[in-house]
């Protein structure tokens, strides 16, 4: 594939279990691509360079930064976003638990963390605290304290050993 | 501030050959684009402004993990996840799987690659560091030709590398012949996934008399580049490990380095920081190797 500058192409890729066929230039970055070209806009974006992580999404089951992605990259992936994880409108475990635990304030940081702990959760039912943390290093929360949110995913992890992003 | 890449041109070769041949054809200004941990951010942030973007996640064969006579292959597109958890590389070339979970965090090592932290020589990165103790080769090609540089020869300075515009890093080879059985990797750095301030890998070999016969340590964040201490191995080979030569071997390492002061730490912090990883590295390694034998 050979792109100029600012120069279309159409990607076509799932997010969420539904199709999108878009057209974007290369330099659109993915965490853009979601929130403008899909009106997906729980994805939030904070630093823009990969350290926050409130623009984390899983792609293809890994929890990655989509603002370190451009969308052309990921044309036939598979995507979730925070938008994504409920049941028909009924919030997940992870969800109930983050509101349980006060896990969350302003809610910038949330959708990000919510993705990476599906990840971890889907790899190891059963974190232990220490491995939770680690995790959440990757994610930047300025209201909470964080102890909520180490909280709410401990909840989830004892409570139902079979919990998966794929409810 | 609005935080978004310049315009460039983006392609998507089908084989390493066509990836060289346009790398080739965009002169000084393509460059290769790997996980894009290191690479996306500062084009974000328009410190860097590349014309031409050749991505190479899709090409087969680059991500290949390998033992092959006596050297573990590693393809530079390995992502810094599979390091920590791939089997080869455990049983191998355990010190890298120590290694990897200090690189960032895994939503980033999900993406980051092994080579592309090699080529973006940060003098503090941990993958830069255990391939200059594990005295590891770069596989480079370019469109005319393939050669192989020691790690060692590697790094000119801080972010610069002995990689040419028209070249590309494809593989990394570890002999794994006589390697150390006793290995060690520690950082210091403010929060889990930030920056080391200093970080120390080391290998180390003992006899039945629990005699050094070999080491190798090295320090990152000391200097522009990784560096091994010359003066560790003067010191420890032909001795048993005492709480005194420990001592010896931190301040000849603090004695040794060269480090720059910056916004994180002046160089009389780095400096005891390099003396006392320099000690924990060495008695790790030395731990593991009068215990290991065969198990490391
Ligand atoms: S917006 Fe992507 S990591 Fe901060
Ligand atoms: S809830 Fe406000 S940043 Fe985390």
């Amino acid at each position: 594939m050979k792109l100029k500058k600012k120069e279309q192409t159409t990607i076509c890729l799932t997010v969420n279990g539904r199709r999108y066929v878009e057209s974007v230039e290369p330099r659109k970055l993915l965490s853009d691509f979601l929130r403008e070209d899909c009106g997906l806009t729980g994805t939030h974006v904070g630093c823009e360079h990969g350290v926050c992580g409130a623009c984390t999404i899983l792609l293809n089951g890994s929890a990655v930064r989509s603002c370190l992605l451009f969308a052309v990259q990921v044309d036939g992936a598979e995507i979730r976003t925070v938008e994504g994880l409920d049941t028909e409108g009924h919030l997940n475990p992870l969800q109930e638990a983050f509101s349980e635990h006060h896990a969350l304030q302003c809610g910038f940081c949330t959708p990000g963390i919510l993705l990476s702990a599906s990840e971890l959760l889907e790899y190891n039912p059963h974190p232990t605290t220490e491995e939770i943390e680690e995790m959440l290093s990757g994610h930047l929360c300025r209201c909470t304290g964080y102890k909520g949110i180490v909280k709410a995913i401990e909840k989830v992890a004892n409570r139902n050993p079979k919990f998966t992003h794929e409810s | 501030m609005s935080v978004k890449p310049a315009s460039f041109d983006y392609y998507r070769p089908d084989t390493v050959d066509e990836a060289l041949q346009l790398l080739d054809e965009a002169e000084d200004e393509g460059k290769i684009l790997a996980g894009g941990q290191s690479l996306v951010p500062i084009m974000n942030m328009r410190l860097a402004t590349p014309q031409c973007i050749i991505d190479v996640n899709g090409l087969n064969g680059l991500d290949t993990i390998r033992y092959e006579s006596g050297l573990m292959k590693i393809g530079a597109l390995s992502r810094q996840r599979c390091l920590e958890q791939n089997n080869l590389v455990k049983e191998k070339v355990p010190l890298i799987a120590e290694a990897a979970p200090f690189i960032g965090h895994t939503q980033t090592r999900n993406r980051g690659t092994i080579g592309g932290s090699l080529v973006h020589a940060d003098p503090s990165a941990e993958i830069p560091l255990s391939l200059l103790v594990l005295d590891a080769q770069a596989v480079i090609r370019s469109c005319d030709e393939e050669r192989t540089v020691p790690v060692s020869d590697f790094f000119v300075t801080y972010l610069t590398t002995d990689i040419m515009p028209n070249e590309m890093l494809t593989e990394i080879q570890i002999p794994t012949e006589g390697i150390p059985q006793g290995y060690a990797f520690v950082e210091f750095s403010r929060r889990h996934g930030d920056f080391a301030l200093v970080d120390a890998a080391c290998l180390i070999d003992t006899d039945e008399q629990r005699r050094i016969t070999s080491v190798r340590l090295a320090l990152g964040g000391v200097d522009a580049i990784p560096v091994l201490s010359e003066d560790a191995t003067e010191l420890l080979v032909g001795e048993k490990l005492s709480s005194r030569l420990l001592e010896e071997v931190g301040r000849a390492v603090q004695a040794e380095v060269d480090p720059d002061e910056d916004l994180h730490a002046s160089r009389e912090y780095r400096r005891h920081l390099a003396g006392v990883f320099a000690k924990r590295a060495v008695r790790l390694a030395y731990q593991r190797a009068i215990q290991g034998g065969g198990t490391g």
